[in-house]
């Protein structure tokens, strides 16, 4: 597989494409129900001032979250 | 209509929620936060409502009165939730309602405008109950964005009836109140989407439903009960303790 990485390294403005989870906590529900699933893009839209938490775009809604989250989430990048 | 108001488990549950008047039709409005659900409670309830607070947070449940067709509705306002299987309390609080609560109609309140994000709750509450009506509001919204959304081709894919709203300006309403009395005069066939999971789970279900028949009467959806057993989830065994012990 070519350029996988954690969603906290996807640049601000650029959209990846969902492959898999990490951790397999609470939080995975939750994010799956958030609609971060399989194959679903992702777009960082902007940092917040310290830079956790990311505001990302998906399936056309924007929602915030936690880098302690997203390392944990694994895409692939997509121009 | 198939409600036993002597089933004291089910009405432990309504006690919970401050429902105490058998003689109204119980509506619930559930859909993900921000969708307009209060606005449309406020249209429907005008300035009927009162507020109550169930044990556990305190979250605000709302609940109003309103009469429609000589009918008199009670509808609950539940908090707005993207889950009914996550484990916060409001979310627990929603699915114990939609489950036990036994509502005769519950109205799923989407966002138009991310419709694919809020369809993930309206699936999840189509597999407890058959009474659901799905609620397509900020339909204004939607339009100044450009999308465009085949009303009757979601109706046909979910199988309940799905009607476009705007509740802010109360466009739609009557529409959704027909469907609601159509619904309880149990006119509307209605053809659920139920997922169909993989051949083993299917069978561990049906296992599962088998033994629960000997504990649960037919107020409980034991597919739906068996699933969240595989699932392991354990404050649904708390939910179902709390009631079975009362009854």
């Amino acid at each position: 597989m070519k350029n996988l990485t954690g969603l906290d390294k996807l640049p601000v403005g650029m959209t990846g494409k969902i492959k898999y989870m990490t951790e397999s906590s609470n939080n995975r529900r939750r994010l799956l129900d958030l609609g971060l699933t399989q194959n679903s893009i992702i777009r960082n839209e902007r940092l917040s001032p310290s830079g956790n938490p990311i505001a990302y775009n998906i399936r056309g809604a924007i929602m915030a979250l936690r880098v302690e989250d997203t390392k944990n989430i694994i895409i692939e990048l997509i121009n | 209509m198939g409600l036993t108001n002597q089933s004291s488990g089910i009405s432990l549950i309504r006690k919970k929620f401050n429902i105490e008047d058998n003689n109204k039709i119980v509506l619930a409005l559930a859909g993900n936060p921000n969708t307009g659900k209060s606005t449309l409670f406020n249209h429907l309830t005008g300035l009927n409502q009162h507020t109550g607070n169930w044990p556990g947070k305190t979250v605000d449940n709302a609940q109003g009165f309103f009469t429609h067709n000589d009918k008199e509705y009670l509808i609950v306002d539940l908090p707005g939730i993207y889950s009914l299987l996550a484990k916060s309390k409001d979310e627990e609080l929603a699915r114990d309602f939609i489950c036990f609560g036994s509502p005769e109609v519950t109205i799923v309140i989407t966002d138009a405008t991310c419709l694919e994000r809020n369809l993930n709750l309206a699936i999840q509450v189509l597999e407890i109950t058959n009474k659901v009506i799905i609620c397509l509001n900020l339909m204004d919204e939607a339009e100044r964005k450009g999308i465009k959304i085949d009303i009757k081709k979601l109706e046909k894919n979910l199988g309940v009836p799905v009607i476009p709203i705007i509740a802010r300006e109360g466009i739609g309403v009557n529409k959704l109140l027909n469907a609601i009395n159509d619904m309880v005069e149990e006119k509307i066939k209605l053809n659920p989407l139920r997922l169909k999971y993989d051949e083993f789970i299917e069978k561990t279900i049906k296992n599962i439903e088998k033994k629960l028949d000997n504990i649960l009467d037919e107020n409980f959806n034991k597919r739906w009960i068996a699933l969240r057993l595989i699932d392991s989830d354990k404050s649904i065994l708390k939910s179902i303790n709390t009631i079975l012990s009362n009854e």
